[in-house]
């Protein structure tokens, strides 16, 4: 019953349901590891610079040093259950770290990736 | 009756645990607010405020700890809520919905340091000596601030793998986060307490 009501609410978030009935997690795991180089001068950045490369895993923000709990709904079930939570930060982090939008494949890929962890 | 009589001891221990932080706290420190008119006898032991506002605790302490108002004037912390200034806060994006930041605002100016009748609090309502153009007001950056700080070397920050910037209060200061920030809670990471 939980993993029907996860699609829903991310569809939701998304607003783009076409796009993530292609999600596909692989490509979202490629997408997490990529690096971009920063206008600011600062050290290159992708998703692993603050959440890690094990998603089971607390991340460290880059900047503030702050610890940042574990994004796999396999050990923080509350990940990925508020859509508005999952749409502001993937407006703030795509930002920070692509610098600009991210794609709506680019988020059910990396949507769909979080999802297997 | 053995009801009653359990809820007395409860009463009791709870009274003399009380009793107890208060011995431990009281006998430093005479600059904190002792005027808070708030009441709460542990409460008055905050230097400034601490937060009461669900959204801004939430939306701001996912990144760093939720500065209390009191640390910045109202005009500071109008400048840094302003849409265009929160996509661009200190380098990182803070957008919020337009809902969320109004709240924010609002909960930030009504209680800054210019509000707050707590003395340490009205000392960083003074404001740095210049600051240009369209920078960003930072804590950090108060006269009240850099007075208090200016004898701490830079590797025990800066250079300290554990703290990393003076922005971090709560590195050192074990009390940040409930607005305590008298010196005896000081303890800096690799290095231990820090006596004036």
């Amino acid at each position: 019953m939980r993993k029907p009501m996860i699609i829903v609410f991310a569809a939701g978030a998304l607003t783009l349901p076409t796009a993530l009935l292609a999600a596909d997690p692989a490509a979202g795991k490629i997408f997490w590891n990529t690096e971009y180089s920063q206008a600011d001068s600062s050290p290159a950045r992708r998703c692993a610079t603050c959440h890690g490369q094990d998603l089971t895993q607390p991340g460290r923000h880059a900047k503030t040093g702050k610890t940042i709990e574990p994004l796999a709904p396999s050990v923080n079930p509350q990940r990925l259950t508020d859509p508005q939570k999952v749409e502001k930060w993937l407006l703030r982090n795509c930002n920070w770290t692509l610098g600009r939008d991210c794609t709506g494949t680019e988020k059910a890929d990396v949507i769909s990736y979080i999802k297997t962890q | 009756m053995t009801h009653s009589r359990r809820l007395l001891s409860i009463l009791a221990i709870s009274l003399l645990s009380l009793g107890s932080f208060g011995v431990a706290v009281s006998d430093d420190d005479d600059e904190r607010g002792e005027q808070n008119q708030r009441g709460g006898w542990v409460q008055s032991r905050a230097d400034v405020a601490p937060v009461t506002n669900a959204t801004y605790g939430q939306e701001c302490s996912a990144c760093h700890i939720a500065y209390q108002p009191g640390l910045l004037p109202a005009q500071a912390w109008a400048q840094i809520t302003e849409p265009t200034a929160l996509s661009n806060h200190y380098g990182d994006d803070a957008a919020l919905p337009d809902a969320a930041r109004s709240e924010i605002s609002a909960y930030l100016s009504a209680n800054a340091a210019d509000q707050s009748g707590q003395i340490r609090a009205q000392a960083f309502a003074v404001a740095p000596d210049a600051n240009p153009g369209n920078v960003l007001p930072r804590i950090t950056e108060t006269r009240y601030f850099q007075r208090k700080h200016d004898e701490i070397p830079a590797r025990l920050v800066t250079g300290n793998p554990d703290v990393g910037s003076f922005s971090q209060c709560n590195a050192c200061h074990r009390g940040a986060a409930d607005g305590v920030y008298n010196e005896h809670q000081v303890k800096i990471p690799g290095y231990g307490r820090w006596d004036d």
